[in-house]
């Protein structure tokens, strides 16, 4: 009995390796790797059961296969989009279909995760059901805003392979660590908030550093923040020199080289581009450091608490006293807006102004969605981005629509390169966010920048709807 | 035999050499910077200036810019100072660092905070009695700050009373922690806004250039530490905790009781971080539960800098540090071509640790430690 185990096992090792090699080296044709696939989950089987040992003969002939499937599946299989390579999630007729939130829901950053997990939930739920079948978010998860976050939470994300794609994260840091966890499985993410170029591309053709396959955002690219920026300052204001100051965060310092890379395109002159630590509370010396340069203008797209002393500070330092203060979406929140110092600040931000914008899939209003956000959190989103994790949950949920069938078992099969596929090929979607168009890098987003001027630290959603500059990429 | 005991000796050699090496390179950096910005300060387009700065002329600091380094480095080394008086008077009397210092500190601008809101509130705060006002809250942060470090000695540290030095230590760090998640328990993570101060403490005191707030940090911190400096030096109480510092068996043969005396250390100090705490809370206006941490630690440098033990020391320790750490990013790493060099203060700090360390290990201004410690 043992030595008869022990030859199954070495021919099922065998098989297996054969149907590996099998999609390796036959180069030719994309359904090679299609029956590779279906051959490992047909070694799986054979191992199970003895009677189809004799099918393995068959299993290395990749025709046959392509055969067997066409005949089982019908119409539908024809339908669906991708081909396969990545491997399939077979959804049971009765299970649901399953996605996941990732995002900063815990600690200082939670303000911008939670309306962004709170934007997916209710996305799923105006959604519906895909082919009959129900889609689940399950529990929201967690990046913490941080690199070790979001791959703790990547790891444990791809070890259900039932998941088939994830939205989030919340921060570019986080992402810069679970975008390649996520890459490798085959799934997709797509996230509302991550901003940093690093993650897409230059917008010249040429992918950033952090870029991988698979993933997309509906976010804007710092890119166009920073020139948004930058165009205001140089154009608008007419001021001729600026400084900018990061906190060394992926998210600060991509947002700070691009407004001053695009501010000295304009003609502009940067006279320093320098850092704080998250901690510091001291911001004399940095200030000071900025005031040597004697720049007309300076840009903090910083976060709290560091935020808050360069907004106090700045104008005790000799030298910045008439220095226009300038900062970016990552202090654009009640907390920081509340504050007396914040008042006369402009703020670079996407354009939140809805209206009454419509998701093309669930058929919500940006309206209809807020209401139902205060009705079911009691009170408005603290922070932008809930919008564009409603699309990209709709995008999402879309993508698996297209690249799935239900089998003759009653089972939903979703191919995963199918669900590339679908976002790779967005142009014109309507959603909350206005029209998204998802480029070669994943970048889809609305790319709708708008700056506005802070009047009052007691009416913020009045300074919210101050725009004074508008600015959308040629 | 013989070549043992001399390769031992060559080890040792090499440690010397490493130390004097690191010593050399950290006084010679330090010189060249102070040079480099001395000859930017003279002409910002010399030579090391462009060879620093990738080819472009260097920037001058003016004199009101130099002004607001100095006086905003007095004024945080003088919080220092303040929170590092606790460290080192424990430090004398029981010879074990309470890490749960800083958290005193923490617990004085809570309180700041919750009384000037409820001033505010009451549209006191911003009002013509300010004044009173402001002393009002100094005093009740001073009071709750002083009653945590008492019920800290008297829960955590008297009960560990004659064990091994190590555990109150650690009892210390756990007694940190206890407290900031007490505090975040409380009132929450986030950070919490003092009130705007009055307009007039905003403001810049013509001709001299300091602005008020930053006066009034000085000026409060300088009238605590010589009412310190008067009740350990001159008074009853005084004389008998310098004496339980000095020998404790000897100073209870003597008559003093000295569990009383050691909570009044303890009061002390805590009463010191609480009003270092009001004036955190005056000058940054935000306070959160980790707020006591970074200080704690580097009030507990500015003591071992000024020599442990040593009162005049901690608070001159405290006020070198933050100078230290206002003037040293733009006086010695911005000439020598360090891009951002704000973001390497608390580097700055511990590497100044580093070298009083390595030159004077008894701190700049000596330890006073009791014979059973220099023992």
């Amino acid at each position: 009995m043992k030595k008869f185990l022990t030859i199954l096992a070495m021919f099922a090792s065998l098989a297996l390796i054969a149907a590996a090699c099998g999609s390796t080296l036959d180069e030719a044709a994309e359904t090679a790797t299609d029956a590779a696939g279906d051959a490992a989950d047909a070694v799986d089987e054979a191992m199970e059961d003895d009677e189809a040992m004799e099918d393995d003969e068959a299993m290395e002939d990749d025709e046959a296969m392509e055969d067997d499937e066409a005949m089982e599946d019908g119409d539908a299989m024809a339908e669906h989009l991708g081909d396969g390579s990545l491997g399939t999630v077979i959804v049971e007729d009765g299970a649901e279909v399953q996605i996941r939130s990732l995002n900063a829901i815990s600690g200082d950053v939670a303000f911008l995760g939670l309306p962004n997990q709170r934007g997916v939930e209710q996305a799923v739920v105006d959604y519906g059901d895909i082919k009959g079948f129900s889609v689940t978010s399950g529990e929201g998860l967690d990046d913490l805003c941080s690199a070790d976050g979001g791959q703790a939470a990547a790891q444990q994300i791809v070890a259900d392979e039932q998941i088939v794609g994830i939205i989030g994260t919340s921060c570019s840091g986080a992402a810069t660590a679970a975008a390649p966890l996520i890459s490798d499985a085959g799934m997709v993410m797509i996230s509302g908030s991550n901003t940093s170029p690093a993650l897409t591309s230059d917008q010249q053709g040429n992918a950033g550093p952090d870029w991988r396959v698979g993933y997309y955002r509906t976010a804007h690219n710092d890119l166009f923040q920073g020139a948004a920026m930058a165009e205001f300052v140089f154009n608008e204001l007419g001021l001729t020199s600026a400084a900018a100051i990061h906190d060394g965060d992926p998210y600060t310092n991509g947002l700070a080289d691009a407004f001053a890379n695009a501010f000295s395109e304009l003609g502009g002159e940067v006279t320093s581009v320098t850092g704080v630590a998250k901690e510091d509370t001291d911001m004399v010396p940095v200030l000071t450091e900025v005031a040597a340069g004697s720049p007309q203008a300076l840009f903090f797209p910083i976060f709290q608490p560091a935020g808050d002393f360069v907004a106090d500070q700045a104008g005790g330092v000799a030298g910045l006293e008439d220095t226009v203060l300038l900062a970016a979406d990552g202090l654009l929140n009640d907390g920081f807006m509340g504050l007396e110092q914040s008042v006369g600040i402009h703020f670079s931000g996407p354009d939140t102004r809805f209206g009454t914008n419509t998701n093309q899939s669930t058929g919500v209003s940006a309206e209809d969605f807020l209401a139902t956000y205060e009705a079911n959190n009691g009170s408005a989103p603290e922070a932008p981005f809930w919008g564009h994790s409603y699309d990209a949950t709709a995008l999402l949920l879309d993508a698996i629509d297209a690249a799935s069938w239900v089998d003759g078992d009653g089972n939903l099969n979703i191919d995963r390169q199918g669900v590339r596929d679908h976002l790779n090929s967005v142009r014109g979607y309507e959603g909350l966010i206005g029209t998204i168009n998802c480029d070669d890098f994943g970048d889809c987003g609305s790319q709708k920048i708008t700056i506005i001027e802070h009047l009052d630290a007691a009416d913020i959603p009045a300074s919210q709807a101050n725009v004074v500059f508008e600015y959308a990429p040629q | 035999m013989t070549a043992a005991v001399k390769v031992k000796g060559a080890r040792r050699t090499g440690v010397d050499w490493f130390l004097l090496f690191l010593r050399v390179l950290l006084i010679g950096l330090i010189a060249i910077g102070l040079l480099a910005f001395i000859a930017q300060q003279i002409d910002p387009n010399n030579w090391f200036a462009r060879l620093t700065h990738d080819g472009e002329a260097a920037s001058r600091l003016s004199w009101p810019q130099f002004r607001g380094l100095i006086v905003t480095g007095l004024s945080q080394g003088a919080m220092y100072g303040l929170i590092a008086l606790g460290y080192s008077m424990v430090y004398g009397v029981l010879g074990f660092i309470n890490f749960a210092h800083g958290e005193v500190f923490m617990v004085g601008a809570f309180t700041g905070f919750i009384m000037s809101n409820k001033f505010d509130e009451a549209g006191w705060w911003d009002g013509p009695i300010f004044i009173p006002v402001i002393l009002i809250t100094i005093l009740v942060s001073t009071l709750v700050a002083t009653a945590t470090a008492v019920i800290m000695e008297r829960v955590a540290y008297r009960p560990l009373r004659g064990s091994p030095r190590l555990i109150p230590l650690i009892t210390s760090i756990g007694v940190s922690f206890f407290i900031q998640n007490a505090v975040i328990l409380l009132f929450g993570p986030g950070a919490k806004g003092y009130p705007p101060n009055p307009d007039w403490l905003e403001e810049t005191i013509p001709v001299v250039g300091i602005e008020v707030k930053k006066l009034l940090v000085i000026v409060v911190a300088a009238i605590s530490m010589a009412g310190l400096w008067y009740f350990v030096e001159r008074t009853k109480t005084g004389k008998a905790m310098r004496a339980v510092a000095e020998d404790k068996e000897i100073a209870s043969l003597m008559g003093i009781d000295v569990n009383k005396t050691i909570v009044t250390t303890f009061a002390v100090g805590g009463a010191m971080a609480g009003i270092a705490g009001i004036l955190w809370g005056i000058l940054f206006k935000s306070v959160i539960a980790t707020t006591g941490f970074l200080p704690g630690i580097k009030a507990f440098t500015a003591a071992v800098v000024g020599g442990v033990g040593n009162l005049g020391g901690a608070m001159a320790g405290g006020v070198s540090l933050g100078s230290a750490e206002a003037l040293a990013p733009l006086m010695l790493l911005e000439p020598l071509g360090v891009e951002g060099p704000s973001q390497l203060r608390d580097a700055v700090v511990f590497t100044l640790l580093i070298l009083v360390l390595l030159v004077k290990p008894t701190g700049l201004f000596g330890e006073r430690l009791s014979s059973e410690d220099r023992a």
